[in-house]
């Protein structure tokens, strides 16, 4: 694994991969927003605003990855002083939070016309609520040392202690009364949806994993510049202290 | 749904539908801006200082990068 701890090597990777994650982010939430807007049928209960869960559901799978995504490079950074895994964590963290509040902002458009409310305080809503704060809080304290070696690591204990919100999600809707329906693509027995709805959600999911890739190599390599960046300044002071 | 207007209609749900898609688009995009602006901009400085320092070595080729 340390064979990928090298900058060096990260950015020749990225180089390679960029093209195609982005590539693949294009053309897959292309054909997903066509399916989902225009190729897949109204509900024969919920009528047009199914169309909402092609962007509601997968944000949902890509806030609760991106989550346990920070939490192992985070656990990485701890135990094996992984030098990359702290910047893949950083920058993992705001691609979850968008995630996360888009479910949260779609989920609310979707409750009004279906439930009546556009919130109520029920598990599966809170725990969503708290995974957003998790990620605010995470980016908050990342940045909040001057030395971004402390950041980093206070920041991975709190992304690690945070994780234990992720199985009470997945089965929030199982353990409490809720509004929330529970799984139906993801569950025993296969899931319960027809494929003119699951074509569009596994494109729009592969879209956004594929967007998360992209960001994660644009957010890395910004990191890893920034951290050349300090290197060197710190080098000038040093050689200026000693009057060179 | 096959008319325009009667897909903008959204069978009445056009209000809840819209914009949550508008919003997905609109945060997704930003992200991507604003990471893609992040990463040139700290590719460019670096790539000066390291071009600085090299300079002032009198392009010392024993310059780690």
């Amino acid at each position: 694994m340390h064979r990928f701890a090298n900058p060096a090597r990260f950015l020749r990777l990225a180089k390679v991969i960029l093209p195609y994650s982005s590539g693949i982010a294009v053309v897959s939430l292309g054909l997903g927003l066509w399916f989902a807007l225009l190729g897949s049928p109204a509900d024969y209960q919920q009528g047009e605003t199914v169309r909402i869960m092609y962007v509601h559901v997968p944000a949902a799978w890509m806030g609760l990855f991106c989550y346990v995504a920070m939490a192992v490079f985070s656990a990485m950074a701890l135990i094996w002083k992984h030098p990359l895994a702290d910047l893949l964590a950083k920058a993992t963290a705001p691609v979850g939070a968008a995630f996360t509040f888009l479910c949260l902002v779609t989920g609310s458009l979707w409750g009004k016309p279906m439930w009546g409310t556009w919130w109520v305080w029920d598990a599966r809503l809170t725990s969503m609520l708290i995974l957003l704060f998790l990620y605010l809080g995470y980016m908050a304290l990342v940045n909040a040392f001057d030395d971004p070696e402390r950041g980093h690591k206070a920041a991975a204990i709190l992304a690690l202690v945070g994780v234990v919100n992720v199985p009470i999600i997945k089965w929030s809707v199982d353990w409490w009364n809720t509004l929330h329906q529970p799984a139906s693509v993801v569950k025993m027995g296969g899931p319960a949806i027809d494929a003119s709805m699951m074509v569009p959600l596994l494109l729009m999911a592969l879209g956004f994993k594929a967007y998360w890739v992209t960001v994660l190599i644009l957010r890395g390599r910004a990191e890893i510049a920034a951290q050349k960046i300090r290197v060197i300044r710190m080098a000038q002071i040093h050689a200026a202290s000693r009057g060179e | 749904m096959d008319s325009l207007s009667g897909i903008l209609h959204m069978g009445g749900y056009a209000g809840f539908v819209w914009p949550a898609y508008g919003i997905s688009i609109l945060v997704l995009v930003a992200v991507l801006a604003a990471s893609l602006l992040t990463a040139r901009h700290a590719e460019a400085d670096l790539d000066v200082l390291q071009r600085n320092r090299r300079a002032r070595r009198g392009g010392d080729s024993e310059t780690p990068e």
